[in-house]
């Protein structure tokens, strides 16, 4: 395989893992535009961990996920006082936050950025969003997934069905920001740098994308939307600087003609043939 | 001990800025009773619906639910206390399939890590699944459990509804206007499904305009007018009562 494809497919595993982290959040109600910040503490905890303390990346790795999961969980209860587009402020401002923090300590190498000399491959990135995807399919097929599914179409009516909906929420900030803190580990190990730049928010305005054009009602979306918005682009290169037109276009299109994502339940149900499969995840 | 009480409402009352819509309202539905609350459009009827389940908070007044109070509870603790609700209009989950807006209704039921991590979509014969597809068929609902509940018609909805309260095994079923919009075949199902679920040790507490359907389903019926409670008794006393013609049955209702 080519370096430059093998490239795009680490971006791809990176981007996948990275989508499941805000989908996870988005299934039960909550829009995340933080997810950048997410990545961030994820991808210098681990660099952090692994040049300071030494440690090599089967510790680094787990450690930066669980650390970003417990960001989310304290971050979800202010985050949650919130509704609707404050509540994407909120974690808009949340990102922003971090990459200033980042910016203006030395320790973490400021804007001259950090490099990472653990080196994680392609394999390893491919198995693990192997196993997030798997584990995001598994999560919507429980219980908790329910309740989350729930509480995204009327909290109101999910809580006098029993469903402690605050409990749900938070477990969904820090689900969603462990794998986001996850994607950013591994992009670490993976690149040998990071810097706060790549953090922008346009990072997290794209890696929304990913999840609202795939599609919140089932775990496919954000792999199709990540597939398609990571090759897409690559693809298009043929056609100069109009791709970025191409591109526009089609994004415009598929919100008109697919409000609610590429993948549907509607859709599935239609491709398995079968009615009974629309509710198998 | 059929006349034991298991809900009780006492006093109740609740303002909406300055208005009163609930007043002084007092009530019980005994254990596997089964109560009507009618009375025109404004009275009250669903604002009292809300303050048993806990939408609202009260102003006034005690619940007692079983001999627990519930009146200041969150509404998640009121349904773990045994009651379940529908309502007005109908609140199913839209993106979901009809038999997992019924496992929703399980929720109440399924505590601990072990029951939230459980893949229920995945296990077409896990108990928790084959119990609300029992549930579905034991309604007469000839559909397939796996369809987007946005996609059926409004009668089946309904009464998915009520099949959905009845998935935590209520002690007690509050009923908002189970029967608006069922034509009379629809509606004399329901009713006769409801006195089968009735007859199971479940206490019903219906809000309804179709007075047939009251009748039918009802032992006992509370009539409110402008928030305040003008008669408790017996549908036929009801229609003898001369302030419950004037507020709301009409003279031609005996």
């Amino acid at each position: 395989m080519s370096g430059y494809w093998s490239g795009i497919l680490a971006i791809l595993a990176i981007n996948i893992i990275f989508a499941y982290g805000i989908f996870v959040t988005a299934t039960a109600g909550q829009l995340n535009l933080g997810g950048a910040g997410f990545m961030a503490i994820g991808a210098y905890g681990a660099a952090m961990l692994g040049e300071q303390l030494g440690w090599t990346p089967a510790w680094t790795v787990p450690a930066a996920t669980l650390l970003t999961a417990l960001i989310g969980m304290g971050i979800a209860f202010p985050v949650l006082r919130t509704r609707g587009v404050y509540m994407v402020l909120a974690t808009f401002a949340f990102a922003q936050v971090v990459t200033g923090i980042i910016l203006t300590q030395p320790a973490l190498g400021g804007a001259m950025g950090l490099v990472v000399t653990e080196y994680v491959d392609l394999p390893v990135l491919l198995s693990c969003a192997a196993a997030v995807t798997l584990l995001v399919f598994w999560l919507t097929a429980t219980r908790l997934g329910l309740a989350m599914r729930a509480l995204h179409d009327d909290e109101l009516v999910a809580t006098l069905m029993g469903v402690p909906a605050r409990a749900v929420q938070v477990a969904g900030f820090a689900i969603g920001g462990g794998l986001a803190g996850l994607a950013g580990a591994l992009y670490a190990h993976h690149f040998s740098f990071v810097e706060a730049q790549y953090f922008s928010p346009l990072l997290s305005i794209y890696v929304l994308l990913f999840v609202l054009i795939g599609g919140t009602q089932t775990a496919w979306g954000p792999l199709v939307g990540a597939t398609f918005f990571t090759i897409v682009p690559e693809l298009l290169r043929i056609g100069g600087s109009w791709r970025y037109v191409v591109f526009g276009v089609m994004i415009v299109a598929m919100m008109m003609f697919r409000p609610e994502g590429m993948v549907t339940r509607t859709l599935l149900a239609r491709l398995t043939g079968r009615r009974r499969h629309a509710d198998a995840g | 001990m059929p006349d034991e009480a298991l809900l009780t409402v006492a006093g109740i009352g609740k303002a909406f800025g300055g208005l009163s819509v609930v007043d002084d309202v007092s009530f019980t539905v005994p254990r596997g009773g089964r109560l009507g609350l009618i009375g025109p459009n404004g009275a009250g009827k669903t604002t009292v619906f809300n303050l048993i389940s806990g939408v609202y908070p009260l102003d006034a007044g005690t619940i007692t639910l079983d001999g627990q109070a519930i009146g200041t509870l969150p509404p998640r603790d009121r349904v773990l206390a045994g009651m379940a609700r529908s309502f007005q209009n109908i609140r199913l989950m839209p993106h979901l399939s009809a038999v997992e807006n019924v496992m929703l209704g399980q929720h109440a039921r399924a505590s601990g890590l072990g029951a939230l991590l459980t893949p229920i979509g995945w296990m077409p014969r896990g108990r928790w699944r084959r119990e609300a597809e029992a549930l579905l068929a034991e309604a007469g609902l000839d559909i397939d459990p796996g369809d987007v509940v946005s996609s059926l018609p409004y009668g089946i909805r309904k009464k998915i509804e009520v099949v959905r309260a009845l998935a935590s095994r209520p002690k007690l079923l509050l009923l908002d206007e189970p029967a608006a919009g069922l034509n009379p075949a629809e509606t004399a199902e329901l009713a006769r499904f409801l006195r089968r679920i009735a007859d199971g040790g479940t206490a019903l507490l219906v809000v309804e305009h179709d007075m047939g359907f009251v009748d039918e389903v009802c032992d006992r019926v509370v009539v409110l007018n402008f928030g305040k409670r003008i008669y408790e008794g017996s549908m036929a006393g009801a229609r003898a009562d001369a302030l419950v013609r004037e507020a709301y049955l009409g003279a031609d209702a005996a």
